[in-house]
């Protein structure tokens, strides 16, 4: 019985991820709204990005920064006992580069609106194609 | 490292997400996005990735959650799905 | 075309949770992305660096041109929002004022190059309220954020935070004046020309280092070579190299930040905002 629920705590946050992946990518393939596909789009940017924090967790581990560094006598640091950094140096990268490119998406779309005064699929396909 | 926290706070990412996709008023789908990316950040916090969930706070809750409201400002507030 | 989005979706996520059974278990310390690289950073980056906070070290220094082509990105994506959007050309239309000791709110139609001045406030085309409470409440509160944002970015060896965060928090500052007062009040003390420029200027601190490195004989971003000019040893001067990148990032980030702001909630035309 435990080891049922031991395996669901181990799991648990890699089936929400994929779900939180697949919502992201339902809404970029059926929403015909340009802002929610956008809004899609960084809700599966984000999930990648929770994949990856989440493969440098360590339990028992404390956060990447080093204890009493400068408190006089040194001492070893053991990888044990702290948090892997790496993914986080990876993802904290881009988050700030999922910002920019959400900046340039809106800026589609308002151009997009300004054209056509709407932001819905099916109605831009039929003014293009009608005018 | 706490996971019943860890546990309680990712359903609630669901349900943001879900709602930031479904509710017909762009308005409302960006502050729910808001609030998606707020969650987010304490799911971080918890899991020890303090830059990172430092990085989501100030971006993703703050300055994009501006973007949206204004770009929804520029355009409409209607959508069909 | 819903259908089968959804059954995309479905089959694709199917597809992702029968490789779950494969993952290691969620914050297993022996698992094999905890193994390779990462023990080295964590182990020698005090000695090395004499930076307590390893992603700042690792971000910066070790990773260094990741961390400068990730700055150009995103100079470059604020560079695609001013080239998509800015409509250039004089403001011409009409334009409201407001009558401060009165109150009284009257439109002038056709106002090119004229402005009323003195007692008159121009305000927005959108019904707005004289806020005083906001007005002052952010005035007030906006040189401690900045402050604040100061901080972040030099105390980033030593606790969270770093060029990115407190570059992001600047940018806000400047983003709630303009939300709170106008857009052409932010503008005012922060010009689109200014805005540009310091976007650049950002990247080039970055670049400018590493190309310093390169000079003074050793590999490009290899900050050990700054020891001779900045009078260093050379792992204070990895240290102070760090200091000076991030100072750099945090520039560039937050003038990316207004820059695509004024875009976006102006949709190009820098009179009213949001």
């Amino acid at each position: 019985m435990s080891g049922i629920v031991a395996t669901i705590i181990a799991k648990y946050n890699y089936w929400i991820y994929i779900c939180l992946m697949m919502i992201g990518l339902y809404a970029m393939i059926t929403k015909r709204n340009l802002i929610k596909k956008i809004v899609g789009m960084n809700i599966f940017q984000t999930a990648i990005i929770l994949f990856y924090v989440s493969i440098g967790a360590k339990r028992g581990g404390t956060i990447p920064i080093i204890e009493h560094a400068h408190g006089g006598q040194s001492h070893a640091v053991e990888a044990v006992h702290y948090i892997n950094p790496l993914p986080h140096v990876l993802m904290l990268t881009a988050i700030v580069v999922a910002v920019a490119t959400l900046g340039v998406a809106l800026a589609l779309a308002i151009r997009i609106y300004n054209r056509y005064r709407t932001l819905e699929e099916d109605e831009i396909l039929s003014r293009i194609r009608g005018s | 490292m706490i996971w019943e926290l860890d546990m309680a706070i990712l359903t609630l990412v669901l349900f943001c997400a879900v709602g930031a996709i479904t509710v017909k008023d762009l308005l409302g789908a960006a502050i729910l996005f808001g609030a998606y990316s707020f969650m987010m950040c304490l799911l971080w916090a918890i899991m020890g990735a303090v830059d990172v969930a430092f990085t989501e706070a100030s971006v993703g809750a703050g300055v994009s959650t501006v973007f949206f409201v204004a770009a929804v400002f520029r355009t409409t507030r209607r959508t069909k799905d | 075309m819903k259908k089968l989005g959804l059954l995309l979706v479905i089959l694709s996520g199917a597809l992702l949770l029968y490789a779950t059974v494969d993952f290691p278990l969620w914050g297993d310390p022996s698992s094999p992305a905890s193994l390779h690289v990462s023990p080295r950073y964590i182990e020698k980056t005090m000695e090395e660096t004499s930076v307590p906070n390893i992603v700042t070290a690792v971000l910066a220094d070790y990773r260094g041109f990741d961390t400068m082509f990730e700055t150009t990105v995103i100079f470059g994506a604020g560079v695609v929002c001013f080239l998509l959007l800015r409509v250039l050309g004089g403001e011409e239309g009409d334009h409201y004022y407001r009558h401060l000791p009165t109150g009284v709110t009257i439109h002038v139609k056709g106002a090119k190059g004229k402005s009323l001045s003195g007692e008159f406030e121009r305000i927005d085309m959108l019904w707005t309220p004289y806020d005083l409470v906001i007005k002052t409440a952010c005035r007030i509160m906006i040189p401690f954020i900045q402050i604040y944002a100061l901080y972040v970015i030099a105390h980033g060896h030593h606790s969270p935070g770093g060029g990115f965060q407190g570059g992001v928090i600047l940018g806000a500052s400047v983003i709630l004046l303009a939300i709170s007062q106008n857009l052409r009040t932010a503008l005012r003390r922060i010009g689109e020309k200014t805005v540009g420029i310091l976007c650049a200027i950002g990247v080039f601190i970055y670049a400018g280092t590493g190309a310093l490195c390169l000079a003074l004989g050793r590999n490009f971003l290899d900050y050990a070579a700054l020891a001779s000019v900045l009078g260093t040893d050379p792992v204070t001067a990895r240290s102070h190299g760090i200091l000076i990148v991030e100072t750099g990032v945090g520039i560039a980030v937050m003038a990316t930040m207004i820059w695509i702001y004024n875009n976006v909630s102006s949709a190009g035309r820098y009179d009213e905002g949001l």
